[in-house]
């Protein structure tokens, strides 16, 4: 889409670059804000005011914190494996951000349009498993390497019921492309995905309570792809202090910070697509009552953002809400509760959709 | 089944309860303060720094002896005759020149004992809290009004009356013997 439109006037490679650079100039922000929003949260959570000194009530703290860290000391421990250190946070964060690639942000705007978009995501979101791995293996230090193992298990087993409840919107609408998803669930809020898609009669009634609670299933999981509160076993600062960026510092834990807040809005925003309408308003665009149509576009943005930060704030509040699962428990609620219900759910929407 | 059933509804609603309480608490105000800029009012009779009220001090060393961990050394020089020091709040006649009134405030301990045994009530706990220094030295507190100069001439002065004491004692002590003599002779 926009690579075509460059690509036609200044040539395919630096149409990519461009295009390729787009995302970074929402994460960025979005990492910035978000970090800021975390610390804001967790603190009224707690009673407390959180950040207040730098610029109006801390606004400008992660902005410091930012500068703090590219001042910082690169530090490489001597027993470390060197190359396998270095790349580690670079491939955790081209991990989460090839994700970003098939995200649709309005109708204007989706990186790739790829008819896998939905299995993209998920196969490039494994390139975040390899980078916490190496980070772990190569911090050469026994907390991170147990995080980083922790964390590939967990990873692991949570993407079964996450591919599972895409196989069942799969069966609901056949196509794994996330911009025609997001289409199909435009001009009116019940259309969405939460409430049965466009199918109608009976049918959607019977699978309003289904597609709840594969909402639920596919927000836990990916809850715990990205681990965190109350599936963050993986960097558990209270046991394993911090997991496998333990021995990281400056920028490489900039790195590693901006991935994981990154990722944190991959996932929202994938299950915004896939069931909260994507980009669509639930109200309907202003810019067409008004006659405006270049600002239907704009507001699309405005509300898949919105829908993604809500979503993000349901993390965080979680993450302060709930304590940490232990390992076993982890299991028992992926492999007995989850892949079983999302099996499930699979099995009644695929005979719905059959009758 | 029923409680693998049971299990999945007690696990929703116990998180759903959870987060309502978290959410409850975003409205609640801040227990927190902003320190700097606002301060906790301190109750009435706190204990935080000693200050001395030079004026009132009749250097009788009560403090320094109550003090459990010595943090407070004084010295002082007698006054001569004809010198004025002045009077206390209270009425009491100051007799001596407090050359020294340290305190080495790192050193305390902040238990008042050397408030009460003060017989002009000249030393006491303010509420300054607010005193943290770079250097440990810079924690010695010293409250005396005499300057470097002062002290210097009062020690001379009383030591100049001294030796004139000594020579007046001495003075008269030749015909002293000579009084018991005439007897003898």
């Amino acid at each position: 889409m926009i690579f075509d439109y460059i690509s036609s006037f200044l040539g395919a490679i630096p149409a990519a670059v461009i295009a390729g650079l787009v995302p970074m100039v929402f994460i960025i922000p979005f990492a910035l804000f978000a970090v800021y929003w975390e610390r804001k949260v967790s603190a009224h959570m707690q009673d407390r005011l959180g950040p207040m000194r730098v610029g109006y009530h801390g606004f400008l703290q992660t902005i410091a914190d930012i500068l703090k860290l590219i001042q910082k000391e690169d530090i490489v421990a001597s027993a470390a494996d060197k190359p396998l250190f270095n790349i580690a946070p670079v491939l955790t964060f081209t991990g989460s951000y090839a994700a970003f690639a098939a995200i649709p942000f309005s109708s204007a705007y989706i990186g790739a349009n790829i008819d896998l978009g939905v299995l993209y995501i998920i196969g490039v979101s494994g390139l975040v498993v390899a980078g916490l791995l190496m980070a772990g293996w190569a911090s050469n230090n026994k907390y991170s390497l147990l995080g980083a193992m922790r964390s590939a298990a967990q990873i692991v087993s949570y993407e079964i019921p996450t591919v599972i409840v895409i196989l069942t919107l799969f069966s609901m609408v056949g196509t794994l492309n996330l911009y025609e998803l997001s289409e199909l669930q435009s001009s009116n809020m019940f259309n969405w995905m939460i409430f049965g898609g466009t199918v109608t009669g009976w049918k959607k009634i019977v699978l309003i309570p289904l597609m709840f609670a594969a909402f639920l299933i596919i927000y836990l999981t990916t809850l715990a792809e990205v681990n965190r509160t109350p599936f963050d076993i993986p960097e558990a600062e209270s046991e394993l202090v911090s997991g496998y960026h333990t021995e990281y510092s400056g920028m490489k834990f900039a790195m590693f910070f901006l991935a994981e807040y990154a990722n944190m809005f991959a996932v929202s925003a994938i299950v915004t697509s896939l069931f909260l309408g994507g980009y669509h308003s639930p109200f309907g665009y202003l810019g067409n009552t008004i006659g405006i149509t270049w600002l239907v576009p704009i507001e699309q943005f405005f509300w898949f953002a919105f829908k993604g930060i809500a979503l993000v704030t349901v993390q965080m509040w979680l993450r302060w809400t709930l304590p940490r699962l232990r390992v076993d428990q982890l299991m028992v609620v992926c492999w007995k509760y989850l892949i079983p219900l999302s099996f499930l759910i699979f099995l009644i929407v695929s005979l719905l959709m059959v009758l | 089944m029923k409680q693998y059933i049971s299990n999945i509804y007690s696990a929703l609603a116990t998180v759903f309860i959870g987060m309502k309480i978290t959410f409850k608490h975003l409205f609640v105000p801040a227990v927190t303060i902003q320190y700097p800029d606002v301060r906790v009012t301190l109750p009435g009779r706190v204990r935080n720094r000693l200050y001395v009220n030079m004026d009132d001090c009749i250097g009788c060393d009560q403090c320094a002896r109550a003090c459990p961990v010595d943090c407070i050394s004084i010295e002082t020089v007698k006054s001569v005759p004809g010198e004025d020091l002045g009077k206390t709040s209270n009425g009491k006649k100051k007799a001596l020149w407090v050359t020294k009134f340290d305190i080495d405030i790192a050193k305390c301990c902040y238990c008042q004992l050397c408030v009460f045994p003060c017989p002009t009530e000249c030393i006491y706990m303010t509420d300054v809290y607010e005193f943290s220094e770079f250097e440990r030295e810079n924690l010695v507190y010293s409250y005396i009004t005499l300057t470097k100069d002062e002290v210097l001439e009062k020690k001379a002065n009383f030591e100049k009356f001294e030796a004139e004491k000594a020579a007046q004692k001495a003075a008269p002590k030749p015909p002293a013997p000579e009084k018991p003599a005439p007897p003898q002779a």
